[in-house]
């Protein structure tokens, strides 16, 4: 079965807007169908975006707003990520959470939130006292007065969550634009013609705005004024290895109407992380730390994890939200212009992309566009192992006496091996940079910042693509 | 798969100017010695410091960092001493035992003593806490050291490096070669601090302006480096300064990683393990030496450490049930930043050199160094040479001399 559109010239059945994750689940899920599809993405690399850049929460959902689309879809991405997860290798680690009061109104909220958990299906939260939170997290600061326990709240990598979802659709059949930023759009017959600035055009027959930051750009361009995007900064810091002990859970704030607030957790890849702050801005791309965000942290991190504050900080970064004046998901779809729009995936989007995905393809499947499953799709792909929880190919005896590749650290923070960014240079969906190969292998990504090796790092990606050496550090 | 095992008498953990050096008089004196590296060439921070300077206390020579890291290298060999590189040490499975990964497969070394010379970094843009943009361009000392020098990097345009100490100027002649031009250097303290002798080539040879009392503040460039924002700390004014490349210098952190993981006693000032004045740790058999114990010191300084530590690691292994690390706490008032060695017996040997080091966050031109035990004060001097920031402070051992084994702590502070 061809999966490409027919001959030069012939639409493509679906486009899809936007390599995050979002978009490559529902560019995954789609090409599970008799369709052809292409999932299109303005910078040279998925998961580039929002994606790239959160606190990396597979959620349970407990703290949405019961009866709220979002609320349906994150208990169910949280299922279907999972499962997921468990087939692809994408490291998950069942950490747990817990939230702690830390004065007598937030103690007073718990019982409140403990019967919304139930309103929205999850049954496993456990009001607990001062003691059991210093018995469950001694480190934590003095002035805790109780706690609610989210026993099925994890941590998993983002990264590999996004670039499991663009391999899976790449190999369903998915063509891949990267570098297209969709600029017009106009209607060609029943066809949508997607223009870029260059001049390059994708015909589509159907088109799918799962664009993240620019979902309502996107919508203006087909005509719809329906929201606007509001970046909500989220400023992270990143704390060394040697932290980890500090910190057994997801230790989380009692949620105000702004958010979720400040969060100390473990993090994948065995650091601790700090954040995140929460602030509106204009400019859609400032994803840069601030003086003030920062200090904000610090102060944080000393009430809530004192000894934090005497480790060593690896990365700071900030993540923008695609905050819109709707607080619930702005899912719909235009069956005359062939168009659905996927917006407002603010928060909880790691978590709830595949369901988003698979109510996207019913929402499709009820406008017209329903085509049968195929009956050859692949096998999802293995993703290299980036967790500090499980065996990574450095530990791996066997495979290093198979392949010494494996054997040759190169980035020794992170303990990258060659063998590992060997493998990420001849993938499905290889990097073009050296973010994008951090992003598949921890690279760079260490205590150090590449004080030893980004200039080999460098040069093996150099060696792989036509990337440029001098990139390398920052 | 079981791992295999070596059982050297002594493994020596980092092949820097300290472990090759600790590996070369070991080899003289005990049977076998293992020195393993992570990289891929041996010979440490040297290996890309690519101008002179080295080799001046322990081989006498005036050696371009390379050449200095070449010779220790040849020395080990000659000694008779194993060098495998590209074998990093990940974990310890023992009290003298380590698991180590390695092209040639993964395995484990028993040893008799352990001398970890892991060495020190600069702290990355992060680790300072640098707000602003994610830009390729910044680096620090050391990746831009490798860059160019072990790699053929070439950078051009124009420079800002933060900091204005000994390995600052390293990375202005770096960037020249590479180059580019330094078109500021910032430090927060009053005077620049490096050696005069590097003032005077650097400020009419290389004509860097220096701005004093002066911070980073911001870091701007979506992809690309543009510009940086600094603070006049007096004035509190700031401004824009466009540039291509930042190199963040000084801001010493030790390769501790393997200290901390064998839970041993940590320098709350210098992040490094506590050792006494035979560089012993807390843990019996376990030793450690230069830049991972008193970041940084020249190289031929931390080399001399290896040198003193060869003695007590033979007398280790003669007398294995022998490591009283009881010992008098050697503590620092600010602006001193810490003390090495942290501990030593009053009355018993003396350190490397003869010397106690410390660390001093502060210019003082002629200080004067108080040492104090419970209530008495053992030396009270003017010291013929300046405490410097970014680098070593000296004094002599004697300035201990009058401590008690049941006094406690001795509290050392300038002024
Ligand atoms: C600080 C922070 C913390 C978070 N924590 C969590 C968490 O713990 N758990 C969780 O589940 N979620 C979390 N989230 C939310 C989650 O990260 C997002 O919901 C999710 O990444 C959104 O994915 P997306 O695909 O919609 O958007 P994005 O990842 O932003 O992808 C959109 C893509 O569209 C592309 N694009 C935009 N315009 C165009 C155009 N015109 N043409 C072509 N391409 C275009 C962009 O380049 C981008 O790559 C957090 C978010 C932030 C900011
Ligand atoms: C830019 C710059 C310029 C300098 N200029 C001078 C100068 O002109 N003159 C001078 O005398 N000094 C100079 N120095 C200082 C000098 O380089 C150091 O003092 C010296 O290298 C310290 O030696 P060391 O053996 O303690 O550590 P290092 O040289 O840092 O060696 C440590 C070694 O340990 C290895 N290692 C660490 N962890 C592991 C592990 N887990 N497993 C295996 N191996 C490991 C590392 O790979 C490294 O090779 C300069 C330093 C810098 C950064």
């Amino acid at each position: 079965m061809n999966h490409q559109p027919g001959g030069a010239g012939q639409p493509w059945d679906v486009a899809v807007i936007g390599g995050g994750i979002v978009g490559c689940a529902i560019a995954r899920e789609l090409s599970g169908r008799e369709l052809s599809v292409v999932l299109i993405e303005a910078r040279d690399d998925v998961g580039d975006g929002t994606s790239k850049a959160n606190t990396a929460i597979l959620h349970t959902g407990f703290d949405a707003t019961p009866g709220t689309l979002e609320s349906r879809l994150v208990r169910r991405g949280h299922e279907l990520l999972g499962d997921y997860a468990a087939r692809t290798g994408i490291p998950v680690e069942r950490t747990g959470a817990l939230l702690v009061a830390w004065d007598a109104e937030q103690l007073a909220a718990l019982p409140a939130l403990r019967d919304k958990a139930l309103h929205n299906g999850y049954q496993h939260c456990r009001l607990v006292d001062a003691a059991e939170v210093y018995r469950l997290e001694p480190h934590l600061g003095p002035g805790a007065l109780g706690g609610l326990t989210v026993p099925d709240e994890s941590i998993i990598c983002t990264w590999t969550t996004n670039l499991a979802l663009a391999t899976d659709a790449v190999r369903r059949g998915t063509r891949l634009e990267l570098g297209f930023s969709v600029d017009t759009v106009h209607r060609d017959g029943d066809v949508t013609v997607l223009g870029a600035a260059g001049g390059a055009t994708v015909r589509a027959r159907w088109v799918v705005n799962a664009a993240g930051l620019g979902a309502d750009r996107v919508d203006a361009l087909f005509g719809h004024h329906r929201f606007t995007v509001t970046p909500r900064r989220g400023e992270l810091i990143v704390y060394d290895k040697l932290a980890r002990p500090l910190v057994q859970r997801i230790v989380l704030p009692v949620p105000t109407a702004r958010g979720k607030g400040v969060l100390v957790s473990p993090t994948i890849y065995g650091n601790v992380m700090l954040g995140p702050t929460s602030e509106n801005i204009d400019d859609r791309t400032a994803t840069g730390t601030t003086e003030q965000g920062l200090e904000f942290l610090l102060g944080r991190g000393r009430a809530l994890l004192p000894a934090l504050l005497d480790e060593e900080v690896t990365a700071t970064y900030a993540g923008l939200r695609a905050a819109t004046e709707n607080s619930d998901y702005v899912v719909h779809v235009d069956a005359a212009q062939r168009y659905l729009l996927a917006g407002g995936i603010r928060s909880t989007g790691l978590t709830a992309g595949m369901a988003i995905a698979e109510h996207v393809r019913e929402l499709l499947a009820e406008a017209g566009l329903d085509a049968p499953a195929r009956t050859d799709v692949p096998p999802p792909p293995r993703m290299p192992n980036l967790g500090e929880a499980f065996v990574r190919p450095y530990q791996d005896a066997e495979l290093i006496a198979r392949d010494p590749e494996y054997g040759r650290v190169v980035c020794f923070c992170e303990r990258v091996t060659v063998g590992e960014i060997r493998d990420a240079l001849c993938s499905t969906v290889p990097p073009r940079t050296l973010d994008g190969l951090r992003r598949r292998t921890r690279a760079v990504n260490g205590r150090c910042q590449g004080f030893f090796c980004s200039a080999e790092v460098g040069e093996l990606l150099a060696a792989g693509t036509r990337g440029d050496a001098t990139g390398a550090a920052r | 798969m079981t791992a295999p095992v070596l059982t050297p008498d002594v493994l020596v953990v980092g092949a820097g100017p300290a472990g090759l050096t600790a590996a070369t008089a070991l080899a003289a004196r005990v049977g076998q010695v293992l020195v393993l590296d992570r990289e891929a060439t041996a010979g440490g921070i040297p290996r890309h410091s690519d101008h002179p300077g080295y080799g001046i206390r322990d081989l006498h020579r005036f050696l371009s960092g390379p050449e200095y890291a070449r010779r220790l290298v040849d020395r080990a060999g000659a000694a008779g001493v194993e060098v495998r590189t590209a074998a990093t040490v990940t974990d310890w499975s023992g009290d003298r035992s380590v698991e180590v990964t390695s092209p040639q497969g993964r395995f484990r070394v028993d040893a008799g003593a352990v001398v970890l010379a892991t060495g020190a970094r600069e702290r990355p843009r992060p680790a300072r806490l640098v707000p602003g943009d994610r830009p390729a361009g910044v680096y620090t000392t050391g990746a831009l050291q490798n860059l160019v020098h072990l790699h053929g990097g070439r950078l051009g345009g124009r420079a800002v490096v933060v900091g204005a100490e000994l390995v600052s100027w390293s990375a202005v002649l770096t960037l020249r070669h590479a180059g580019a031009r330094t078109v500021l250097m910032t430090t927060t303290q009053r005077h620049p601090e490096s050696y005069a002798a590097f003032i005077v080539p650097g400020r009419a040879v290389l004509r860097v302006p220096v701005a004093t009392r002066t911070r980073l503040t911001r870091i701007v460039g979506r992809g690309r480096l543009t510009a940086v924002e600094v603070e006049d700390l007096d004035t509190g004014r700031r401004r824009t300064v466009e540039c291509d490349t930042l190199v963040l210098t000084g801001d010493w952190i030790p390769d501790h990683e393997l200290a901390r993981s064998a839970g041993l006693e940590i320098d709350r000032g210098s992040r490094g393990p506590v050792v006494d004045t035979e560089l012993r740790t807390g843990r019996p058999g376990v030793f450690a030496v230069g830049n991972l114990v008193h970041p940084v010191d020249t190289a031929d300084c931390a080399a001399l450490d290896g040198r003193h530590v060869a003695d007590p690691v033979r007398r280790w292994l003669d007398s294995p049930d022998h490591w009283d690390d009881a010992g008098v706490a050697v503590q620092v008032d600010e602006p001193l930043l810490w003390a090495a060695p942290g501990r030593f017996r009053p009355g018993g040997p003396t350190p490397a050199r003869g010397r106690l080091l410390f660390w001093c966050r502060d210019e003082i031109r002629s200080p004067r160094l108080t040492v104090r035990q419970d209530g008495r004060t053992l030396a009270d001097r003017r010291m013929p040479w300046p405490a410097s920031p970014g680098r070593i402070f000296r004094a002599p051992w004697s300035v201990l001399s009058g401590a008690r084994a049941d006094a406690g702590p001795v509290t050392v502070s300038v002024r």
